[in-house]
């Protein structure tokens, strides 16, 4: 790999970190990060969840004030009174999540709060043009006068981006922003971001993908357990590197020993299921003892082809289980039946966040610890107990309510509730999102346990080292279908992506093609 | 971040101080201020009887309220119970006119029945509405308080309903004007209901539901919970709990009016959040709630003896109160 060579060099960082650190309460999760990026670099953050790269990100744009040390621009320390007063001084921040008006048009959405005016009235021709313009320069094309609501992800982000360009800019932060995104599309945006660094745009890119970094980044950081870990030239770190400094050890080790625990007896067999508007005529089969694993690109079908399944969402194919064919009209039918499933959205879907850890354990099972109308508390106390010292839950006191909770041992918790319900399948949708590295190896060991009691898992997750890692058989989806089945040797990232993505490319070639 | 809480018994009873929900002392704390208000306007405020003839005219506000609790922990709002009041006290003095049984006392009984059934069916309706219908409370019961109101208005001629047998109106009236062991007979029926409702919301898995529909419906959903059933009961029990209002409310007017009930869902809606229930849903306190109620008609009280401030500007004092109640509710969440 070439370093690319910053066109307008200087030795004065636009932006710099001295030796910020950021508490909440007594949890410091940031400590003493000290970083420059210069004008016409881009600089990649990497790390895993939890290493406290968004948090760095809100300090370094104002979102968040650090509890100590500075920022500075240009050598000067300033202090931000918010992210209007970081973009004022031309920095911009790209999120990780679309925040759009999905009600409104393209050039709306890009010119909202700083509309264009003629007299009273809003400009809207000019700001079609102007937004036309801004979109074409991203190397997309949408007509400004689009609703968003009606854009796929892909090109929602590129209307973000487009959005955020709009302000005059001098460093830009792009959080995750390939998350959604295919390689073809990631290539587009590579190409941007490597057009605004050639202008002498200072870039921040944040990213755990791995290949994309190596393909983009002047200089890179990696950040472990809110530690500043190194800082290198892009040329001198390969992607294994960079994931083991990421990882601080041996990758291998996070996943638990492979036990070929899959026995014969099919105890699921979904046929021809459709779910309106997100899965078509879905098959497969899952057996006793087996971790079967879910990929797929973000909307592909997977999360809405499961609550289908099981009763959350309305579906409708043949459902044979232990070989007798069954339907569940409410998610209550599939629990009752021993099927449950663990949302992808922790906090949304799966915990009460302003409720006890008491209240949230028994939630699914109340009639369990009843006697007559009345709830026996002492029963509940006993349960969380276990239920503590089972999925080694870490809580400080018990009284603590569930948002409290770090991500790990909220889905410890979610684990618990859901097993109250003493399921023979196990549905877990993204297990380790959002999760510290040492919990995600619990987790892992946690499910090849469920697959070596005789319990069947399912596994949905967009990290596909997770389910290579974790999986006796694998299937992809692809816009509503599952389009393939991996297992053995052939459990590979490559494998997967070419299903995923349904091209077959190689995505090395395709990076430094576009790098050239 | 793992410590175990062994060993920390010495300072369990400051922690236990300090946990105190501050949202849940803080209507309490406020009755004591108006106590204290009231005794340095007027000596005669403290005694015993103002305090239970208060008490006993806060009632049909407290037992609406005591509904509305549910409803509004559940997540949902009920603009109808006023319109509800009237059409319940309409429906019940016409079975009671009809002199369909023998005997007051068998009839007062059956009508007291059918007044309860009104209340549910029509808190039903609103249930079914707006969980079937998938339409906002707010707009639903909106819809049903003109419906109500109106219906009554027809049942009444554009006039009042009144308790024809002066028999049966001697019978009755005891209900709000007797006492038992000492205490008004209504201050009894707000104790029971409360106590009934406390252990409903705070001891059975039902109420473990409401909470957890108000705090997050999703989550209640993917956790099994019948969403719509849950929240459907809750404008039941509203509806049940306006009906018990409306039999403690007739004997001491022994008519409907048009305008009986007027108001009653803004002073109920009041008494709930002053009360420390959270108007989003996921918080809800039966004894607050009451406590609210009791201090609304405290502020009227005092308002009468002491002068100072027109009574008829009642409702702007009570209207302002709402809002201080929802500016200190907003305060001490953030210092949690």
């Amino acid at each position: 790999m070439e370093t690319n060579k910053p066109l307008n060099a200087s030795n004065v960082p636009v932006l710099e970190a001295r030796g910020i650190a950021k508490a909440f309460g007594p949890v410091e999760v940031l400590t003493d990060i000290s970083l420059s990026i210069m004008p016409g670099e881009v600089h990649a953050i990497i790390g895993e969840n939890g290493a406290g790269k968004s948090t760095l990100m809100k300090l370094l744009s104002g979102h968040l004030k650090p509890t100590r040390g500075s920022v500075a621009i240009d050598n000067e320390p300033v202090s931000f009174a918010g992210p209007v007063d970081a973009e004022h001084r031309g920095l911009v921040l790209v999120h990780q999540e679309i925040l759009l008006a999905p009600d409104l048009t393209v050039a709306q959405n890009i010119f909202m709060g700083r509309e264009l005016k003629r007299g009273l009235m809003v400009n809207d021709r000019e700001m079609n043009r102007q937004s036309a313009e801004a979109v074409r320069s991203l190397g997309a094309d949408i007509d400004p006068t689009t609703q968003i609501a009606r854009l796929s992800i892909a090109r929602r982000q590129l209307v973000q981006i487009a959005r955020a360009l709009q302000v005059p800019h001098r460093v830009v932060i792009f959080d995750e922003p390939t998350a959604s995104l295919t390689p073809i599309e990631t290539e587009a945006l590579l190409k941007v971001i490597r057009d605004l660094r050639d202008k002498g745009v200072a870039i921040l890119y944040i990213s755990h993908r791995l290949p994309e970094v190596a393909a983009i980044a002047d200089r890179i950081t990696v950040l472990r357990d809110g530690k500043l870990i190194t800082t290198r030239n892009a040329s001198e770190l390969q992607p294994v590197d960079m994931a083991r400094l990421m990882v601080g050890r041996d990758m291998s080790k996070l996943y638990p020993e492979r036990e070929d625990t899959a026995a014969h007896q099919t105890v699921l067999e979904v046929k021809n299921f459709d779910v309106p508007g997100y899965a078509r005529d879905a098959s497969f089969t899952l057996r006793k003892g087996e971790i079967l694993g879910f990929a797929g690109l973000i909307g592909a079908g997977r999360t809405e082809l499961l609550e289908g399944i099981v009763g959350l969402r309305h579906g409708s194919g043949t459902i044979e289980f232990n070989g007798k064919p069954i339907t569940f009209h409410t998610v209550r039918d599939s629990m009752a039946a021993g099927i449950v499933y663990l949302s992808e959205d922790r906090k949304g879907k799966g915990l009460l966040l302003a409720q006890d850890l008491r209240t949230n354990l028994t939630l699914a099972t109340l009639e369990k610890f009843t006697k007559g109308p009345l709830i026996e508390r002492k029963r509940e106390d006993k349960s969380l107990d276990k239920a503590i010292s089972d999925f080694d839950i870490r809580a400080r006191r018990r009284d603590l309510l569930a948002g409290q909770l770090s991500g790990g041992n909220q889905q410890k918790l979610l684990l618990a509730k859901m097993m109250l319900l003493e399921p023979s399948i196990v549905i877990i949708d993204e297990p380790t999102r959002g999760i510290d590295i040492g919990t995600k190896e619990q987790i892992y060991q946690f499910i090849a346990n469920l697959a070596k009691a005789g319990k069947s898992v399912i596994v949905i997750s967009s990290e596909m080292q997770e389910l290579i890692g974790i999986c006796h058989r694998i299937l992809v989806m692809r816009s509503s279908r599952i389009v393939g089945e991996v297992t053995g040797d052939a459990m590979t990232e490559e494998e997967i992506v070419v299903h995923a993505t349904g091209v077959k490319i190689n995505e090395a070639e395709l990076y430094s093609a576009g790098n050239a | 971040m793992s410590d175990t809480s062994t060993n920390t018994d010495t300072r369990g009873a400051f922690r236990k101080l300090a946990d105190l929900d501050k949202t849940a002392v803080a209507p309490f704390l406020a009755l004591a201020a108006l106590f204290v208000l009231g005794a340095l306007i007027n000596p005669n405020f403290l005694s015993i009887d103002n305090l239970l003839n208060v008490l006993t005219r806060s009632s049909f506000i407290a037992i609406i309220a005591v509904g509305a609790t549910f409803v509004i922990s559940a997540g949902g709002l009920d603009l109808s119970v006023g319109s509800m009041a009237a059409l319940v006290a309409g429906i019940m003095l016409l079975f009671l006119n009809s002199a369909a049984i023998d005997g007051d006392m068998a009839m007062l009984c059956v009508g007291v029945v059918v007044a309860i059934g009104v209340g549910a069916l029509a808190g039903l309706l609103n249930g079914a509405i707006i969980t079937i219908g998938k339409i906002e409370p707010f707009i639903v019961t909106l819809g049903t308080m003109a419906i109500f109101r109106s219906v009554t208005v027809w049942l009444a001629d554009g006039g009042s309903i009144a308790m024809k047998s002066t028999s049966m109106r001697a019978l009755f009236r005891p209900v709000y004007t007797g006492t038992f062991i000492g205490l008004p007979i209504p201050v009894w029926i707000i104790a029971i209901v409360g106590i009934l409702a406390a252990f409903i919301l705070y001891k059975t898995s039902f109420g473990r539901h409401v909470i957890a529909v108000g705090s997050n419906e999703d989550v209640a959903k993917y956790s099994g919970i019948h969403v719509n059933r849950v929240r459907a009961m809750t404008y039941v029990l509203q509806g049940i709990c306006v009906a018990i209002a409306v039999v403690v409310y007739i004997p001491r007017l022994g008519a409907a009016t048009t305008t009986t009930g007027m108001l009653w869902e803004l002073q109920a809606i009041t008494a709930v959040v002053i009360g420390g229930t959270a108007l989003r849903g996921g918080v809800g306190r039966i004894w607050g709630t009451i406590c609210g109620a009791f201090m609304l008609e405290i502020v009227g009280n005092i308002m009468v003896l002491s002068n100072i401030v027109s009574e008829y500007l009642i409702g702007a004092v009570q209207g302002t109160i709402i809002i201080i109640a929802m500016l200190v509710q907003r305060t001490l969440q953030k210092k949690k």
